[in-house]
């Protein structure tokens, strides 16, 4: 099965990863026809709610028939998310977007970067560049990621896909400061980056890719209604004007989440 | 069973049609329904040169509803002519063609680069969007103004002309008078009212725009009432939309006097509405021995 749909979910396993931060496991029909850096749109079941709440991909189960999802609660309906038990049933619409370009690591250091609720989307998309075989494979894969403080979540299971690095705005573990100090300070191997976290970091990482004279790909994120490509909520700004659009913005949920950073007007 | 129905001579198989700016042009919707099961698809607002629309955020959402200020993001009628229309030549089903403008000019341009396309049945003019600051919200929410660009859309069109209404008005049946006596071939409304949100921790709006229009389940009893309002008002037909999202809620409107109703947020929460209203219409009719749809328009 292929192409989008909206479709019951069935919740498999739920836990509390760090303050605030949920693991949730859904089987998923479209499970197996996914890329890494997909979204998915979850739906409260609460009625005075109408859209879909926009969840990256954390992973994908090795049947292919299950969607990780790790999320924060932010709102009411990441809220009542949280207290999904299994057995129960959630509304997903999805896969939604396109994901990281992986090809494009072939043969070259890669390096999979996260900040805070953006790391999730990283741990598939580093499961399937270790997997990557032959001339395909890249040389190298190292991942780095950056938190607040030391109450970290996922960093330990990219150990299996990857070199580890860590930042901690406070400093209590990894290098202080953001991502960008830590590839600095860790002289991290890099000739290609995918990344996904807040726009002041995903400034920084396109900055950084400029003057290394390297590619980096974005994860973007932004408040959406349909995610499905109609509404035009969910727009970022581009450097040329967009084909679709032909002004200059480009739809985060379906001609992203992820941009070539040169082509964003950041 | 007979659910069609007749918007100035338009013949559309059923009273379901999308609600402009909530599905493209279909294309986007095309993965989850048989664009053939529509009365009519009514498509984005489109201008006569592309517009590049607000600043994000451009969406959020409130109690039973949402607000949006996109600002009549479109790519120009040059390209929608060419890419959307094109498009929209597969399917047996009505296409509605929604018109945005800043002056007058700009609507006569699109309506007249329209005029021989043949893929467009009806056009729908929008003459209220409260995203538009220069002046556009003038034209839907004052009587002589709606008078005034109706009647000269009316002398360059070629297709019906459906005048969609504001309903951020003291009087919808004024407008809706306005717009008959300047020879509108049918109104639609309502469009969406303009709200705002404030987020107490940013202590600011959620939207760049500060405001936005509201639309969503938690509007539909002011939509009712203004369709109610307007279709005592005028003899032409009136194209019921706000807050639609299931059959349940069609069936309130045409009840109202709607002869057409339209699907509007409710995609963003089930993109299989307009699809599965179609049915539930159907339904509706057999279990209530209903022959023709014509015979509860306006019931109440």
């Amino acid at each position: 099965m292929s192409g989008k749909m909206k479709c019951e979910a069935k919740v498999l396993s739920q836990e509390l990863l760090s303050e605030g931060i949920y693991d949730l496991w859904l089987q998923v029909p479209f499970a197996k026809d996914v890329v890494p850096g997909q979204f998915v749109g979850v739906f409260p079941l609460n009625k005075a709610t109408l859209l879909p709440r926009p969840i990256s991909i954390c992973e994908v189960d090795t049947n292919g028939s299950a969607i990780r999802l790790v999320y924060r609660v932010v709102g009411s309906g990441t809220a009542e998310f949280a207290l999904y038990q299994p057995g129960d049933y959630m509304m997903v619409l999805g896969p939604l977007g396109n994901g990281f370009p992986l090809d494009k690591a072939a043969g070259k250091r890669a390096v999979v970067i996260g900040g805070g609720i953006g790391v999730p989307p990283l741990l598939e998309t580093a499961k399937r560049l270790s997997k990557a075989q032959g001339s395909k494979a890249p040389a190298k894969i190292s991942a780095v990621m950056g938190y607040r403080n030391s109450d970290t979540f996922l960093d330990d299971e990219f150990t299996n896909f990857a070199e580890v690095y860590v930042a901690t705005e406070d400093g209590s573990l990894g290098t202080k400061g953001n991502v960008i100090d830590a590839m600095k300070e860790q002289d991290v191997p890099c000739d290609v980056i995918f990344a996904c976290g807040p726009m002041p970091m995903l400034r920084g990482i396109k900055a950084y890719a400029q003057e290394k004279g390297i590619k980096a790909y974005l994860s973007l994120e932004e408040r959406m209604a349909c995610g499905v490509g109609a509404c035009l909520g969910c727009v970022c700004k581009t450097k040329e004007v967009d084909e679709h659009s032909h002004v200059k913005n480009a739809r985060i949920c379906t001609d992203g989440p992820v941009f070539d950073a040169d082509d964003l007007d950041m | 069973m007979n659910t069609s129905v007749e918007i100035a001579g338009v013949k559309l198989k059923n009273p379901v049609m999308t609600a402009s700016g909530t599905f493209g042009s279909g294309m986007e919707y095309s993965d989850f329904v048989d664009l053939n099961r529509l009365g009519a698809v009514v498509t984005k607002g489109v201008a006569n040169i592309p517009w590049e629309g607000n600043p994000v955020p451009r969406v959020a959402e409130v109690y039973g509803g949402m607000l949006n200020a996109i600002g009549l993001q479109n790519p120009g009628v040059e390209v929608f002519a060419k890419r959307d229309l094109k498009f929209l030549e597969g399917f047996d089903t009505k296409v509605i063609v929604n018109v945005c403008g800043k002056t007058v000019e700009d609507y006569l341009e699109v309506v007249e680069r329209l005029s021989d396309e043949k893929r467009v049945d009806m056009l729908e003019i929008n003459v209220s969007c409260p995203n538009v600051k220069e002046g556009a919200i003038a034209f839907g929410q004052k009587a002589d103004a709606l008078f005034d660009i109706t009647k000269k859309i009316k002398e360059k069109a070629k297709q019906p002309v459906i005048m969609k209404l504001s309903p951020n008005v003291t009087s919808i049946s004024e407008m809706a008078k306005a717009a008959e006596a300047a020879g509108a071939d049918a109104i639609s409304l309502i469009n969406t009212i303009t709200g705002m949100k404030i987020d107490i921790y940013k202590k600011k709006f959620v939207l760049a725009n500060r405001t936005g229009g509201m639309s969503g389940p938690a509007i539909k009893p002011v939509a009712v009432r203004m369709v109610y309002e307007a279709s005592h008002a005028v003899k032409i037909p009136v194209i019921g939309m706000g807050g639609i999202s299931n059959y349940e809620d069609a069936v309130e409107f045409i009840m109202a006097g709607a002869t057409a109703i339209a699907v509007g947020a409710a995609n963003f929460h089930n993109p299989y509405a307009t699809a599965e209203i179609v049915e539930g219409i159907e339904r509706y009719m057999t279990e209530q021995g209903i022959g023709d749809i014509g015979e509860i328009r306006g019931i109440v």
